[in-house]
């Protein structure tokens, strides 16, 4: 028998590989490009990402966001089935703000069929929405602290909090994160007098965790020094990169399309858009605080006047519904940004054209761009302060 | 002060650790399951189940094989199978009700199209199974609960559900009346009918 393994014609040589790079000619090293992989991506955790690092020393020089490996056709089942039935697909479009998703996915068909929903659904829109907006920001502000490294505190705060308000979305929906609430025209089910005033208290209680969790974070000297500088998203790089929502508004940009598209009764609620000043890290944390606080004016005003009446259209159909032909394109303000539906009908059953824009890809076109020249630690705290949901990036 | 920051964070912790034992009720919210269980919220959703009236899970399933949850459940975890008599007649009645919970979502859609009130979602969610194929596919005879059960999981719900239900039965026996007592006048009228009614086609003397 022959022992000697087998030898292939095209069979690539060994690279020559040297452990150390030649000096330079001055006696300096020149160091050698290094590209790993980062991020989490085992098949199994909720959000597989990955980026593509080349760095030099710590620096990093070259990021690539890699992507997809969550994609489960959201865009082609919504052509395949009914116009109610991609209502709940859409929760699981960014599984941390169901109901905004919802929102926008209501509004589109809605804009297509030429429907309005009633006063009381408005109101009970914008109040699940804002909730929806509350927790997103919290959280989100846990989970950039702990990628940091401030594993605990922040984040159980922000989940004591976030408790409390997914409490109320399973007593209104009968689902804590899948709530499936939103229906064209309308919403699924009534709200209750107990669930508006559990909301007040919520919503009362809410501006005290606020400022405790400032108190914990903003002034916090680790906090300022590993945010501060960090990941400065220009301006200009912002507008034509098409980012939305926190990021661009950090970066100076005073656009939300609660204002800008006067969509649903946005326009009854006076609140402020705050704006950041350098778009850094620590602009984009402030951000969220502050919208968060008025969220909470909004909701405020909101839970005081919401009318009575109908929750829902009583005209609509939610079974064999159908849009008459046609193409519209519908838009809110999630909380990671501008979520759009963009949908053509052609009188079926089912949308001819289902296509989504989502705010989280959107604002991960131009984490190379931030990251270019930081720390692989700053890497993450920019990738933190982004705020993505790969449920969302891949669909 | 270069860590007044800090101070100020951890005086706030500090604080919060107090707070835990000045307000243990409201603050320590951990709930030991699976002694302990949290109750449930009335609009908690998980499964779907059929509801029956009675005491007879086959004959007082409320289910007619109408198809329509079949058809509108997004990820189609719905497999109905109508029956038929002799004849092959359609008894308005579900031979096979399949559910594939390995499929299900609990989206509740189901329910919400169903026109006769059967589908309704459960409360349940300690569902396991040693097969992970044919174990987690419930069907008729396990999907089946009565209409008592369905009240103490959701009275409110139920309840509605009932008054509805109730109501649509009573216009149902008063037309079938009406209807009755039309085709009684009618079966006596037709003598007199064809000389007291001049068809309109007819021009006027």
């Amino acid at each position: 028998m022959n022992s000697e393994p087998a030898k292939l014609e095209n069979a690539p040589l060994a690279k020559p590989y040297e452990l150390r790079p030649k000096a330079l000619a001055d006696g300096g090293q020149p160091g050698e490009l290094l590209e790993i992989s980062m991020g989490p991506q085992h098949p199994s955790t909720h959000g597989v990402f990955r980026m593509d690092v080349v760095l030099d020393g710590e620096r990093v020089v070259k990021l690539k966001p890699v992507f997809g490996y969550l994609h489960r056709n959201h865009e082609k089942i919504g052509e395949n089935t009914t116009y109610l039935g991609s209502m709940p697909y859409t929760d699981r479009l960014d599984y941390f703000c169901s109901l905004t998703s919802n929102w926008a996915y209501a509004l589109a068909v809605e804009k297509l069929a030429g429907l309005q929903a009633p006063e009381r659904a408005e109101y009970i829109r914008v109040i699940t929405a804002e909730l929806t907006r509350l927790q997103n920001h919290i959280s989100l502000v846990g989970f950039l602290l702990q990628d940091m490294g401030a594993s605990g505190t922040p984040l159980m705060y922000a989940f004591r909090e976030r408790e409390k308000i997914l409490d109320l979305f399973e007593s209104l929906t009968g689902a804590r994160m899948m709530c499936n609430y939103m229906r064209f025209g309308g919403v699924r089910c009534d709200a209750t007098a107990d669930w508006i005033s559990r909301v007040l208290t919520l919503v009362d209680n809410y501006p005290r965790f606020l400022d405790e969790y400032e108190a914990l974070l903003t002034s916090n000297e680790i906090v300022v020094a590993r945010t501060q500088g960090v990941g400065v998203l220009s301006k200009e790089l912002a507008i034509s990169a098409g980012i939305t929502g926190p990021c661009l508004r950090a970066s100076g940009v005073g656009y939300d399309v609660r204002k800008v598209d006067h969509y649903s009764i946005y326009d009854r609620f006076p609140f402020r858009v705050p704006v950041g000043e350098h778009g850094d890290c620590y602009d984009r944390y402030m951000l969220r605080i502050l919208e968060a606080r008025e969220s909470v004016k909004i909701l405020h005003q909101a839970v005081r006047e919401i009318p009575g009446g109908d929750f829902i259209d009583p005209k609509v159909r939610a079974k064999g519904f159908k849009a008459k032909p046609g193409e519209a394109y519908g838009r809110i303000e999630a909380p990671k940004g501008e979520l759009g539906f963009y949908l053509i009908s052609t009188g079926g059953a089912s949308p001819y054209r289902y296509r989504v824009r989502p705010p989280s890809l959107i604002n991960l076109t131009v984490l190379e761009d931030m990251c270019l020249g930081h720390t692989v630690a700053d890497a993450i705290a920019i990738f933190g302060s982004i705020d993505i949901v790969l449920g969302e990036v891949d669909r | 002060m270069l860590g007044t920051g800090i101070l100020k964070g951890l005086a706030q912790t500090a604080l919060n650790l107090v707070g835990t034992f000045r307000k243990p009720a409201e603050r320590l919210v951990t709930v030991q399951y699976p002694e302990q269980k949290i109750t449930l919220k009335e609009n908690f959703r998980t499964i779907p189940f059929l509801v029956y009236d009675g005491d007879d899970p086959e004959k007082g399933l409320r289910c007619t094989a109408c198809k329509i949850c079949e058809k509108e459940c997004p990820p189609q975890c719905i497999l109905i199978e109508p029956l038929r008599d002799a004849n092959g007649k359609l008894a308005k009645h579900p031979k096979v009700f399949d559910v594939d919970l390995a499929i299900c979502m609990n989206c509740g859609i189901c329910a919400e199209v169903c026109p006769f009130d059967s589908i309704k979602m459960d409360s349940v969610y300690e569902i396991t199974a040693d097969d992970r194929f044919a174990g987690l596919i419930h069907h008729k005879e396990q999907l089946s609960k009565s209409n008592e059960y369905y009240h103490s999981i959701k009275p409110t719900e139920a309840t509605e559900v009932d008054g509805r239900l109730a109501e649509e039965q009573r216009k149902a026996d008063e037309s079938a009346k009406a209807k009755a007592a039309k085709a009684a006048a009618a079966a006596k009228a037709p003598a007199m009918k064809p000389a007291a009614a001049p068809t309109p086609e007819s021009p006027a003397p």
